[in-house]
């Protein structure tokens, strides 16, 4: 059964003459489930959350949550929770009276309301805090009191808006972890929104690609960075370079002098190959593509660089940093099978 | 586990359904101008006066109040249906029959029978007439209303949300009966000519008379007309209030540091000051008896005259009054300018008087004008000082009052003027809302501006200091005068320090019958504050409520919702006070000469107080957490109540500390509405200067200015600061 369901859902903002912000999207979040909602900024990623959260309400198309029809719906009646880009805390309630505040409005008595947040609070970590004022909190403590406010209320399904964005890197792993624990413990549906496709990878069950307002791919972490079906994908799931080659009908490729077997059917004809850094292998001599280093940067764990080849400027990474890579070195290229994906032109 | 939307919007309804048919059943349906509420309470099953709806229609022969009784039925029946479209279009039917009904029998049936001749001869003559409604009445309308809205919202209007329906119907029911009917009523009086029938050429005549619009005063003649005195004057005084305001927040924000704090003490004085007093301090300077003449004649024996009083002294008067306003609005446009904008051009090799020039005054240039048309707007709406130092030169605030209460009353000569001035002002307002609108230079982002602040370059110091420090001195000197004519025996004449005038006005004496207020004030003082603070608290709530529907809600009609509450704002006080003349003395709404329109009057004049200072504090306060409350399942209303409020609480205090004081010193819209009962502090105050009782009127004021400044403190302390814990944003 699907936690969450959408079919055609189409949105404007003002009246019919205004463009469709998001376009026609299908998509379904199975139960107990974590599903990203991955894109650029001002693709329509945040109004999909909103729509979920009864926020906004779509110009035409259904929304189904736990297969119920809740397109009319409001905020409070749909059984959803959302955690905030900016934690949204109230700033004049107490952590505890943050976390009970939707038991409170609900009717629950007192007594139950102070017991379930502290529950609640207890889950994410926070036990001692209740009666700290939310500004004087750090910004993890905050996003924690922002799930446990909402887990409170067991939502059928939670919703996270960019949750990890206003913290710092060290932080931003962490807390994403928790996050993915707790879901997984509580078998939570979750719909999560970013623009960071490493969080992305590292979260989620399914990953929604938006791009101006449509779903340009949907699959688990795996599949969206290794078969991307796009060259958008190829190139917001990590870095990817393109190149212009031509499919044989036994499929193989040619890319320049490099030849290599597609791991998806192609059609005969021009094609583009997405190629991510990691997969080249660089060697001093050998068959390959042949190439002079113009720049390289050594970076701890591995060394980025960059090289001018037959096929135009290639970038590089490579786990081999013993070798003492100069500026005018000539060198040879060659793919490995991972990492390099056919795109349709 | 949570109590359903529906079922809340059900029980709600239901119980304004049941207030309105307690109302019907219970409350006297009209309002008896003889008695008080709780006599006419007694009185519901009684005699046809106070008697109920219910009552007037069974026993009185008043059968059309039946209407009512049927549409709350509707909306009863609609209640028992399943939530859908045809239970909303059943209670949008039913209330419209309801309002429609009620209202129209209001309008059409008068104390007499039928107001329209042609009803009389269509339907034939009516055994009973009808007063004005009361309070059965109104809380019937207030029920079809919220039956309006329900019905409007199980439509879809209002995203199905039964509190923001009845939030917006009510405050636009509300505007449209307070603001739009009279101040409609009144300008439309301009086209009806003395024998009661609609003319246009009435119009003209009043309109195009040489008194508005003579231009004789340029070619040496006695004086020009009072419209193109109005906009002269009000020309000036904005020049003046923008120039001196400018310098003045200049030297507040970029001047000398031990400056900045007795300058925005400054800006405090006028909200407490009653709007007599340096009219009043002026003339104890300038007047007649005034120190000036007199020394004047003591030196060169020039006879002492009235050549104060007219354009100049006005214009003196309105700089002081308003200066301060314009200082406000600027000093926050200096303040908004960032450092890094200044830093940037001294970078480029700019000096810092060319920095000035070519940086820092084009920022400010929207602020100049906003401060420009806001200084005008305040001259033309200004009656305070033209009345007491106005002199021969006439403006059209004090014209309209004179045309009303002089011997002259001339009902369409005033709303002739009132036309004209509403037209002014009105137009003035758009300019400065496109002004504001357009203001794109705003210079404050979210990233952090490092920069210092530019110094003033020296000229521009140099200016500042010579102008704005005298002014400075001679505001403190003014005041000063002021405050020190309540202690002397008689301005000019008699020097001796006295508290006789403080005596008459609130002398307290221990009589027979215990405390006896024997001063001749205390009974407008007490009038002034009980009325006001009633007003205040319906004042504030009402303005933030709009503030909050219109920075948070989406609905469909909301610019005209805007715009309705945006024209209010523009109306003249002069105008409004008018308006509420001429509309409220007739039923259905028959309201002159009670309490009650003095308090409605406060709320609507100074209903944009409370709006903007809620507008502003919205702006401030993060939209999410607000839809965070809706994420956790709070209703409208609760969200409102519980994370809103609270949130809001230093604009609750604005709102209402603004409302009380500006209800305790306004004039020129009350001055049209008071009575032998209901004197108020300022109409008081006048009275004396007409009197040349300035002794009294001055002790007068000083004892406002001490008791608003207690009650400012009060009304903070008692709403408290808002707990936000150490960092104040969470955005």
């Amino acid at each position: 059964m699907s936690g969450i369901e959408f079919v055609r859902v189409t949105k404007r903002y003002g009246g019919a003459g205004a463009p469709l912000v998001i376009r026609g999207v299908d998509f379904t979040v199975p139960r107990g489930t974590l599903t990203t909602i991955l894109g650029p900024s001002g693709c329509g990623k945040t109004t999909l959350l909103r729509m979920v959260a009864g926020l906004d309400s779509p110009s035409s198309g259904r929304i189904l949550i736990d297969g119920r029809d809740v397109t009319d719906q409001g905020p409070a009646e749909r059984n959803v929770c959302m955690v905030f880009q900016s934690y949204a805390l109230f700033p004049h309630l107490s952590v505890i009276g943050n976390v009970g505040y939707g038991l409170s409005v609900s009717g629950v008595s007192r007594d139950t309301t102070a017991q379930r947040a502290r529950a609640a609070l207890a889950a994410v970590g926070l036990e001692g805090y209740e009666a700290r004022m939310p500004g004087e909190l750090s910004g993890g403590q905050q996003q924690r009191v922002a799930v446990a406010r909402a887990l409170v209320l067991e939502p059928s399904v939670m919703l996270f808006d960019e949750p990890l964005s206003n913290l710092d890197a060290r932080l931003r792993r962490s807390m994403r972890q928790e996050i993915r624990d707790l879901q997984q413990r509580l078998g939570l549906t979750v719909a999560y929104v970013t623009h960071d496709q490493s969080e992305a990878l590292a979260v989620s069950d399914q990953v929604i690609v938006m791009n101006t307002g449509v779903i340009a791919q949907t699959g688990t972490p795996r599949e969206l960075y290794e078969r991307p079906g796009s060259v958008f994908v190829a190139g917001f799931m990590g870095e990817a370079m393109l190149f212009d080659g031509v499919a044989q009908d036994d499929g193989t490729v040619t890319v320049g002098p490099l030849q290599l077997r597609a791991s998806q059917p192609v059609g005969a004809g021009r094609v583009k190959v997405a190629v991510r850094p990691e997969a080249w292998s660089i060697a001093r001599e050998g068959a390959g593509l042949p190439g002079r280093v113009t720049g390289c940067a050594y970076l701890g764990s591995h060394v980025e660089m960059n090289l001018q080849t037959a096929l135009g400027a290639v970038f590089v990474v490579s786990p081999d940093v013993d070798q003492n890579w100069r500026i005018g070195d000539d060198a040879v290229l060659l793919l490995a099978q991972r990492g390099v994906s056919i795109v349709v032109a | 586990m949570t109590v359903g939307l529906s079922h809340r919007f059900t029980r709600t309804l239901a119980v304004w359904l049941a207030l309105g048919a307690g109302a019907f059943c219970l409350l006297p349906w009209y309002f008896p101008q003889e008695l008080s509420l709780l006599q006419a309470l007694a009185g519901a099953f009684d005699g046809p006066d106070t008697a109920s709806g219910l009552v007037q229609a069974v026993r009185h022969g008043r059968s059309w109040l039946w209407v009512a009784a049927i549409a709350l039925t509707i909306g009863a029946t609609a209640l028992r249906a399943p939530a859908s479209r045809r239970q909303g279009g059943v209670l949008v039917a039913g209330a419209l029959i309801g309002l429609l009904g009620v209202l129209g029998a209001a309008f059409a049936i008068g104390a007499r029978g039928w107001t329209w001749s042609w009803a009389q001869t269509l339907f034939g003559e009516l055994a009973v007439g009808q007063a004005g409604i009361g309070i059965g009445g109104a809380v019937v309308l207030v029920a079809l209303l919220i039956q309006l809205a329900a019905g409007a919202a199980r439509l879809g209007a209002f995203r199905g949300d039964l509190f923001i329906a009845g939030a917006v119907v009510l405050s636009a029911a509300l505007l449209a009966l307070f603001v739009a009917l009279p101040v409609g009523r009144a300008l439309t009086g301009a086209f009806v000519d003395d024998s009661g029938q609609p003319s246009v050429a009435a119009l003209f005549e009043r309109l195009g008379s040489e008194r508005l619009w003579g231009l004789a005063c340029l070619g040496g003649g006695a004086r020009c007309g009072v419209a193109w005195n109005t906009l002269f004057l009000g020309l000036l005084t904005a020049i003046g209030t923008t120039a001196l305001g400018a310098l003045i927040a200049l030297l507040a924000e970029r001047g000398p540091r031990r400056l900045a704090r007795p300058l925005n003490g400054l800006a405090l004085l006028p909200i407490i000051t009653p709007p007599f007093v340096v009219g009043l301090g002026l003339i104890l300077l300038f007047g007649r008896a005034g120190l000036v003449n007199q020394a004047l004649e003591w030196a060169f024996g020039i006879t002492p005259s009235r050549w104060f009083y007219g354009l100049f002294g006005l214009w003196l008067a309105q700089l002081f009054a308003f200066t301060p306003i314009a200082f406000m609005i600027l000093r926050g446009v200096v303040q908004g300018i960032s450092p890094a904008m200044e830093e940037a051009a001294q970078t480029l090799r700019a000096s810092r008087t060319r920095t000035f020039m070519t940086v820092t005054l084009p920022l400010m240039k929207p602020g100049l004008a906003n401060a420009f048309l806001i200084g005008f707007i305040e001259s033309m709406a200004d009656f305070g000082n033209p009345i007491i130092l106005g002199g021969q030169f006439s403006v059209l605030s004090t014209d309209i009052f004179f045309a009303i209460v002089g011997a002259q009353y001339d009902q369409g000569r005033a709303a002739a003027l009132a036309l004209v001035l509403t037209l002014f002002a009105l137009v003035a307002f758009f300019l400065q809302q496109r002004v504001i609108g357009r203001a794109g230079y705003a210079t404050v982002s979210g990233k952090g501006d490092a920069g210092l602040p530019m110094p003033l370059p020296d000229p521009v110091r140099r200016l500042c200091l010579g102008l704005a420090l005298p002014w400075i001195a001679f505001t403190l000197v003014v005041y000063g005068f002021a405050f020190a004519g309540g202690f002397v025996r008689t301005w000019g004449r008699d020097y001796t320090p006295t508290l006789a005038h403080f005596t008459t006005a609130f002398d307290v004496q221990w009589g027979e019958f215990g405390l006896v207020w024997a001063g001749t004030a205390w009974n407008s003082l007490f009038t002034t504050v009980k009325l006001s603070a009633i007003a205040a608290p319906l004042c504030a709530a009402l303005g933030l409520l709009i503030a909050w529907l219109l920075a948070r809600t989406r609905f469909a009609g909301q610019r005209g919702f805007e715009f309705g509450a945006l024209l209010s704002f523009a109306i003249p006080g002069t105008v409004l006070g008018v308006s509420y003349i001429l509309a409220f003395n007739v039923p259905p709404f028959e309201l002159t000469g009670t309490a009650l329109i003095i308090v409605l009057c406060f709320v609507f004049r100074n209903l944009p107080v409370g709006v903007r200072a809620g507008t502003a504090s919205l702006q401030q306060i993060d939209k999410s957490l607000d839809e965070a409350s809706m994420m956790l399942r709070a209703g409208t209303a609760t969200t409102l109540r519980r994370v809103v409020l609270p949130l809001l609480k230093p604009a609750l205090v604005a709102a209402l500390v603004y409302s009380f004081v500006r209800s305790m010193t306004t004039v020129s819209a009350v001055v049209f509405l008071v009575t032998a009962q209901t004197e108020l502090a300022t109409t008081y105050i006048i009275g004396r200067v007409g009197n040349g009782d300035y002794g009294v009127a001055l002790a007068y004021c000083t004892a406002l200015i001490v008791l608003m400044s207690l009650a400012t403190l009060l009304i903070q302390g008692l709403v408290g600061e808002r707990s936000l814990g150490r960092r104040v944003a969470l955005r």
